[in-house]
């Protein structure tokens, strides 16, 4: 296959776009939910002053070599979750290396990181973060399981399994979008979509009132900032996959950028609304809720 | 010293016997060290306006202090706008409040969690025990002096000072931090055998490594 270097630039200039993108719309995510409390919230720009300041802590120590890890290999599964689906469809520039991956790949991606966060995690020693560990990947294999039905209904749906090709589908009209088309299979992903979000009431992982913060406990300065960079780039590259499965892709940054924050917002309008679930009421939600919800939307293809 | 950080032999569940020293293996025993600041003062001041700008309260109330921190978290005070924010974990505060009076007891705590905070790293004392015992000025076991054994950076003064104190405080601290005057890390560490004598000499059972990061 012939290589492109100015696809290295290209995927450079998007995840640059995401990350200013997700700097300031988890701000602002933060300032809504500030907003339902009545407070005023962080100041938009927060993020990249809490960024440089971690960055610029003169101190840090390690537990290990899986330690050092962890945050790498988070940080690796939210770049590379994004630079394998389409972020623009149709643009040359944007669609990096869609071409090379197919949804097999992308929900590996989204695991991937969340595993080696849990050897990084696991090696710190904190009695917190091995808690929060065990209680994410139960709540994650839960989550999964309607994503991962409904990831497959759509593939039955339009007989592919590449990304570009289920965007292409959906084009022409609002009611081409796989929402109006296999409307079960939506709905299962978007209560999967909950889970992974890390807001109420599925946050049991960083469950600030009893595991105070779970997995990242012992995290501090580079790799907490590295982690903090992750966690801006990979919800928007989970939205992006959400985006084009479901809900006709971007063709502009404009509807990105819009498409993104609804998508968001619904996460966030659900996390403001409901208390936090315990583990066991977690797994149970998504098994009864979730999970038929998907096996209807497959046995309906 | 308590029997559980006594050296031993531990058999492990596959018959396996070994050899196990609390002290060494769990705690690390380096001294902390002075770190310098970037090579560049542009840097450095960039860092010193980030470090102000987004100060990481450790979520740990020593005293009855604490209870004037909470309403800054709320609608009324709502301390997020300054860019303060609390941390439970003392790995990535940076700001470290001694709420009100400090106990023997809770001042092994307390150094604990300062020492396993990341320089640089700032201490308030809040309200007037910190500075000279307050009205627990004749208790046995409160301390009367917290910068014997803590670096303060500043002391917000009152019994108890008003939640809009404390945001006041938090902008003088900014101011300090900017001037790139907040070294207290680095003066812990620099004074370190001042600092270990002054604690050791009020905890009588003191059971844990001289330092613990």
């Amino acid at each position: 296959m012939h290589f492109e270097w100015m696809m290295i630039p290209y995927s450079l200039l998007t995840l640059f776009i995401v990350v200013n993108y997700g700097l300031l719309l988890t701000a602002l995510m933060q300032k809504i939910g500030a907003r339902v409390g009545r407070r005023y919230g962080i100041p938009i720009w927060q993020n990249y002053i809490d960024l440089v300041k971690n960055y610029g802590l003169r101190s840090s120590i390690t537990h290990g070599v899986m330690f050092y890890l962890g945050p790498v290999f988070r940080l690796s599964g939210g770049v590379g979750l994004l630079l394998f689906v389409p972020t623009i469809y149709g643009s040359v520039m944007f669609s990096n290396l869609s071409f090379a991956g197919d949804l097999i790949l992308a929900l590996y991606f989204v695991f991937f990181g969340a595993l080696g966060m849990a050897l990084g995690a696991g090696e710190s020693g904190h009695p917190h973060a091995a808690i929060g560990v065990s209680r994410g990947l139960s709540q994650m294999t839960a989550a999964e399981l309607p994503f991962a039905l409904a990831v497959f209904a759509v593939a039955l749906q339009y007989q592919t399994l590449s990304i570009t090709e289920i965007v292409a589908a959906q084009q022409g009209a609002v009611l081409h979008w796989t929402l109006f088309t296999n409307p079960f299979a939506v709905a299962a992903a978007m209560l999967s979509f909950l889970g992974s979000m890390m807001r109420p009431p599925f946050d049991l992982v960083l469950a600030p009132q009893e595991i105070p913060i779970g997995p990242p406990t012992e995290y501090h300065s580079s790799y907490l900032a590295l982690m903090q960079t992750n966690r801006v780039i990979f919800p928007i590259a989970k939205i992006v996959i959400y985006m084009n499965l479901f809900f006709g892709g971007a063709a502009s940054w404009p509807v990105f950028f819009l498409k993104v924050f609804l998508i968001y917002l619904f996460s966030l309008f659900v996390g403001v609304a409901f208390p936090r679930f315990r583990v066991e009421q977690s797994i149970r939600w998504f098994l009864v809720w979730a999970l038929p919800l998907g096996i209807v939307a497959i046995v309906l293809v | 010293m308590k029997a559980e950080l006594e050296k031993r032999i531990v058999k492990g569940p596959d018959g396996i016997e070994f050899e196990v020293d609390p002290l060494q293996d769990y705690y690390c025993q380096e001294a902390p060290t002075v770190m310098p600041a970037a090579y560049s003062k542009i840097v450095e001041g960039f860092f010193n306006w980030a470090r102000a700008e987004s100060l990481w309260i450790l979520g740990f109330g020593t005293g009855c202090g604490a209870i004037e921190m909470r309403p800054l978290m709320t609608p009324r005070f709502d301390a997020y706008r300054y860019g303060v924010q609390w941390r439970p974990t003392p790995r990535q505060a940076n700001l470290f409040i001694i709420s009100g009076y400090l106990s023997v007891k809770t001042l092994k705590r307390a150094i604990r969690s300062y020492e396993q905070m990341q320089n640089p790293k700032y201490v308030i004392g809040l309200g007037s025990c910190t500075i000279n015992g307050g009205m627990y000025w004749d208790s046995y076991n409160t301390l009367k002096r917290l910068d014997y054994y803590l670096p303060v950076d500043l002391y917000i003064a009152g019994c108890m000072p008003r939640p809009e104190a404390l945001l006041q405080g938090f902008e003088d601290l900014k101011e300090i931090i900017r001037a790139g005057k907040g070294e207290g890390a680095n003066q812990y560490a620099q004074y370190f055998d001042w600092y270990k004598m002054n604690q050791k000499q009020v905890i009588h059972d003191w059971d844990m490594p001289d330092y613990n990061w």
